[in-house]
């Protein structure tokens, strides 16, 4: 018997699980059913530990709020109390009383708005600094220290320069999210290789062309890095500015639901908030990397 | 007044500022048309920069560059440069690479067909047609080089500067590479200056070995001819008299240069 064991432990660690996580491509000859085994492995590999920590944090929390009544609810008790806002998100009973879709849309439109405008006038800018010593000189330390104040500081500025709240949130938006593209399209274009620039010198491109085939592609992979912080901030400009501005929206929806009391709706909104940030960040990121094709891989 | 296809008249180089100092002092060459000049010396002797001079990317300090009959000043294609580290746009193709030249030089002389068949035409010549779909980050080092000729090659330059463009390779790709560039000398009788610290390399390639001195302020200190008949077979030239004496010739330069150094 120790013998069997001693065998067992020197054997090298079987190679199933490993298999499991190559996606092998698929052999001729192989028969659909351990296909699709092998597949679904894969799926549960990756699914399946993210869900199972995500239980038991619920667990945690369920275990820890229910002994305190009156502070944070237990989980349970949000789906008792919120689960119309959580089963169906598209009600509109008029006025802000609205599913958190509209709520969503609306934020969404707004910082689609905010964000279009910042990665238009920051990729602008971000070139002109980048391509200009003399820019540089001039604009770089002040977009270093602007691009240090938080969305909130800019709000009742922009508060007295437009006097609605609609103009004034597209603006806190576009002001968060313009710096990080400016400044990572500006080490983009700084960037480029000198070799890149030779060949447009022997092939003697002109401005326009240079522009269009070697700087902005060469700078693509370093301005989606800028769009995806841009993004990601502009969405945290944007429920912090709606919870002070009201109106529609998923930061107004926040402060609203806070001023009733109705904490379960909070963590539901929370859980959205997190949910459109996490799929804003991804889509950007599917975009730069359709748009990047191979340049980032040199 | 010369009569040589292109000429380098007494070209200096001196970086004022920072880099100290002469690069280049007084530096004189003729090449005629259809020759191949190599231009050896130690690292940092500044051939490359000699290179870039020619190739109007460096603006020379004194002295002047005459390719037939006009002196250059800025760059332009009919100074095509192959860049050591192929310098490929890595967003385009193999074909888009060398289509972005063609269309650039010819594109009020050609029809759009015939840049079509002028690009597949230059990239069959460097025997990278079968990868013309593939973008840089996919093929290997020599393949990218072989591109880079292409590139230069479809601009139908008056020289093709080559700057070390074997200098990344390994050996066995490097006797490919070397090959295909004889073939196409052959046939297309280009004048050529590549760059190289590849005594047997320069050998193999030239009419002309031109070496240089060490810096600062390097010049042309010996031109050795390489006289031997083309077609130069890699392995019977390398055991003919002509290759041993040349080689013992740069050799001796080089080290004993590097002595007094």
């Amino acid at each position: 018997m120790p013998a069997n064991a001693l065998e067992r432990a020197l054997a090298p660690p079987s190679p199933a699980p490993m298999t499991a996580d190559v996606v092998p491509l698929p052999r001729a000859g192989r028969p659909l059913g351990a296909r699709l085994a092998s597949s679904a492995r894969h799926v549960a590999a990756t699914t399946l530990p993210p869900l199972l920590t995500l239980a038991f944090l619920l667990l945690v929390w369920q275990i820890a709020a229910s002994h305190d009544a009156g502070g944070l609810p237990p989980p349970s008790q949000i789906w008792t109390d919120s689960r119309e806002l959580i089963l169906n998100p598209f009600f509109d009973h008029g006025g802000v009383d609205k599913g958190l879709f509209w709520h969503a849309l609306t934020s969404l439109q707004r910082v689609g708005i905010g964000f279009g405008l910042a990665a238009v006038v920051g990729i602008a800018l971000g070139v002109l600094v980048g391509g200009s010593q003399l820019a540089h000189r001039s604009l770089d330390p002040i977009f270093q220290v602007l691009r240090t104040v938080p969305p909130l500081a800019w709000l009742p500025i922009s508060l007295a320069a437009f006097h609605q709240a609609q103009p004034a949130s597209l603006f806190v938006i576009f002001v968060t999210a313009v710096w990080p593209v400016v400044i990572n399209t500006a080490v983009g274009v700084r960037n480029i290789p000198r070799d890149y620039v030779n060949v447009a010198r022997v092939l003697r491109l002109s401005p326009l062309e240079y522009f269009l085939k070697i700087l902005l592609p060469a700078a693509t992979p370093y301005i989606f890095t800028g769009l995806r912080i841009g993004v990601g901030m502009s969405w945290l400009g944007i429920i912090a500015s709606e919870m002070l501005l009201g109106g529609v929206g998923v930061g107004f929806f926040i402060w609203d639901q806070y001023n009733a009391s109705r904490i379960t709706d909070i963590v539901v909104a929370l859980v959205w908030v997190g949910l459109v940030g996490f799929g804003l960040d991804r889509l950007v990121a599917l975009v730069g990397r359709l748009v990047s094709r191979g340049a980032s891989a040199v | 007044m010369s009569k040589s296809y292109l000429s380098i008249e007494r070209v200096c180089l001196t970086y004022a500022g920072g880099r100290s100092g002469e690069v280049l002092r007084d530096v004189d060459l003729k090449v005629e048309r259809g020759e191949f000049v190599s231009v050896i010396g130690h690292s940092g002797c500044g051939k490359s920069s000699l290179l870039n001079i020619v190739a109007g990317l460096t603006p020379l300090t004194s002295g002047a560059v005459v390719l037939d009959g006009v002196a250059v000043e800025t760059p332009g294609p009919d100074r095509a440069v192959v860049f050591q580290n192929h310098s490929l746009l890595p967003w385009l193709t193999a074909y888009e690479n060398v289509r972005l030249a063609v269309d650039k030089v010819f594109g009020r002389t050609k029809s759009r067909p015939e840049r079509h068949t002028w690009t597949l035409h230059n990239l069959a010549l460097v025997q990278m047609a079968h990868a013309k779909d593939l973008r840089p980050p996919e093929i290997s080092g020599g393949m990218k080089q072989r591109v880079g000729i292409a590139r230069a090659l479809a601009m139908e330059p008056k020289v093709l500067l080559l700057d070390e463009p074997f200098g990344a390779l390994d050996a066995l790709t490097r006797a490919h590479l070397q090959d295909s560039l004889m073939q196409i000398h052959a046939s297309l009788a280009n004048t050529v200056i590549m760059i190289t610290h590849d005594v047997d390399e320069a050998i193999l390639l030239s009419d002309r070995i031109v070496m240089m001195t060490n810096g600062p302020a390097a010049c042309v200190g010996k031109i050795l001819p390489v006289d031997a008949r083309r077609p130069r077979s890699r392995l019977s030239f390398a055991e003919s008299s002509a290759y041993r004496d040349a080689r013992l010739v740069a050799m001796e330069f080089l080290h004993t240069r590097r002595a007094a150094a």
